[in-house]
């Protein structure tokens, strides 16, 4: 195609925006609404996820061995744990690393009284991190069932409860979205059909005078992207601009929590988010204009 | 140039608008065609731009058949083919120089060429000083000059005029005739729907006449006949 045709073409599709003011705002104002909650649902869900990963990292489940325990029964149990499909890493504790870290964490100086004396002799430990935190409980039944294992130790972690609510908010905001969209597809129909209905006598003209289908069409298609690059594009800019005040709001009221409170940078967020918002916007508008044009349009 | 063989051209209801219509018309002719209301006149016009397609029959223009033509090669076929009619069609929200520009901005013909070519078309038809006014800003005779401008503008080799002075007093009707006549004179095949009785006499101009979709009669330098 020609700039010179490009040029036109984009002109005129503008020209239809401005045309059907009234029309072109409330399906902006929709397909916005419909970002802006996109938006909000992705942030919620990104931070969370990143959340829980950090939490996860740190799950493990410790196995403790039945007294008297020979260092090969030890090391047969340990290829055992390490060929199992959920665990990630094993770390072996010796009892003498465990007592020393015992001493550092709970007794500081007055560990000098115990000496040589280890307590802990009979807490050598694997400490097993795992690929993915739901895989816990299998793991530990698989683990007590092992001979020469005297306890398993795992961890408090659950993530079960996270997990559903997670799904609760994408159930909910998945609805409304697809709510949303349906109308933002409706206005948007609405408003190519009325360019349209306005502009029969030249669609009219246009095809005697030998314009193909293609660059009678086009204008309405720009019409529906421009409205949806725009409807998109506000609400996201809001997001950018909220993102980090909204942050050190809940951050400031939920101070107790700072521990498990980790939020992703705005920037991050953003790598995926702008461009499946604006896709998601522009896309609405080239569907719902495409699907009004060959409705309407037959050439 | 434009062959018709046998044409019939019916809508769902009714009898047919076009019944059994032969004609030929050579390169470079003028040619009105004329008839009472509802003789088949406009739906002459549809067939041979391929807006309708024939019910039987055959059409062949510059040397294509119509009906090998696929839909997606119907408006290159167009091209080759100026209309105007009765009511001017203009674009009312675009000045003179846009309406006629238009014709070539849609075949996505070079800026260059439009700056050209639009000037020189709108000094054809005596309209260059009012290349900005708005089609309201104009009078009947001189929307419908713009009309035909745009017409030519791509340089057809037929052009095709529904009534084009049906809207139109008496003199403004002779000066659009004669800026047709100017138009054929320079090469294009020329073909005029027209009712203006008085200036088909006077032109002597080839005359197709049609009655209830047959034509009745096709005489070189014919007469305006009346019946009905
Ligand atoms: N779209 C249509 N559907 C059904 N019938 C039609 C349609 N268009 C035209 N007709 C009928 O076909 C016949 C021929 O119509 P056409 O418009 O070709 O006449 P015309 O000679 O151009 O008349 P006029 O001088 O009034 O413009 C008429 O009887 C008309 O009622
Ligand atoms: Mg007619």
């Amino acid at each position: 195609m020609r700039i010179s045709t490009l040029l036109y073409t984009l002109k005129q599709g503008l020209k239809n925006v401005i045309r059907n003011k009234v029309f072109s705002l409330a399906s902006m104002a929709t397909i916005a609404a419909c970002i802006f909650l996109f938006g909000l649902f992705y942030c919620v869900v990104a931070n969370f996820r990143y959340m829980v990963k950090e939490a996860e990292a740190g799950v493990s489940v410790t196995v403790f061995f039945d007294e008297g325990i020979s260092d090969e029964q030890i090391e047969e149990i340990g290829n055992l744990i390490k060929k199992r499909v959920e665990v990630d890493k094993v770390n072996y504790i010796s009892a003498d690393e465990a007592w020393n870290e015992f001493k550092e964490e709970y007794l500081g100086e007055y560990a000098d009284g115990f000496e040589n004396d280890n307590p802990l002799k009979d807490s050598a430990s694997y400490e097993i991190y795992l690929k993915d935190v739901s895989m816990q409980s299998a793991l530990v039944t698989y683990l007590e069932s092992v001979d020469g294992i005297r306890q398993v130790n795992k961890s408090e972690f659950t993530a079960d409860a996270l997990s559903s609510l997670n799904s609760l908010v994408g159930y909910i905001s998945g609805g409304v979205i697809l709510i949303l969209l349906a109308v933002a597809l409706f206005l948007i129909s609405n408003t190519v059909a009325l360019g349209i209905s306005v502009r029969k006598e030249e669609i009219g003209i246009m095809k005697l005078i030998g314009a193909t289908d293609f660059i009678v069409r086009s204008p309405f298609i720009i019409e529906g992207m421009v409205i949806g690059l725009i409807g998109s594009a506000i609400p996201l800019l809001g997001i950018y601009l909220g993102y980090d005040k909204l942050i050190n709001y809940i951050v400031e009221k939920f101070n107790i929590l700072s521990t498990i409170l980790k939020f992703l940078s705005v920037d991050i967020v953003f790598e995926t988010l702008l461009p499946v918002g604006l896709i998601m916007g522009i896309g609405i508008g080239f569907v719902g204009s495409f699907w009004t044009v060959r409705r309407h349009l037959k050439v | 140039m434009i062959i018709l063989e046998n044409v019939s051209k019916s809508y769902s209801t009714g009898a047919p608008a076009i019944n059994g219509a032969s004609l030929h018309i050579k390169k470079g002719e003028f040619v009105f065609v004329v008839g009472n209301s509802g003789s088949g006149k406009s739906t002459l016009i549809k067939l041979l731009l391929k807006e309708l397609n024939p019910t039987e029959g055959k059409i062949t223009v510059n040397g294509t058949e119509l009906s090998r033509i696929k839909r997606r090669k119907v408006p290159k076929f167009r091209r080759q083919m100026g209309v105007v009619f009765q009511d001017f069609r203009l674009l009312r929200d675009r000045n003179v120089y846009e309406n006629v520009a238009f014709a070539q901005r849609v075949i996505q013909t070079p800026t260059r060429v439009i700056r050209k070519s639009v000037p020189a078309i709108l000094s054809l038809v005596g309209l260059a000083e009012k290349y900005k006014a708005k089609p309201k800003q104009l009078s009947g005779g001189e929307q419908q000059r713009v009309a035909i401008a745009r017409a030519l503008v791509n340089n057809p080799s037929i052009l095709l005029a529904d009534e084009p002075t049906g809207n139109l007093d008496p003199k403004n009707s002779w000066e659009i005739m004669k800026l047709l006549e100017e138009v054929n004179k320079r090469g294009t095949t020329v073909l005029v729907v027209t009712h203006n009785r008085e200036i088909v006499n006077a032109m002597q101009k080839r005359v197709i006449t049609m009655k209830k979709g047959i034509i009745i009669s096709d005489e070189e330098k014919g007469g305006y006949i009346y019946e009905n």
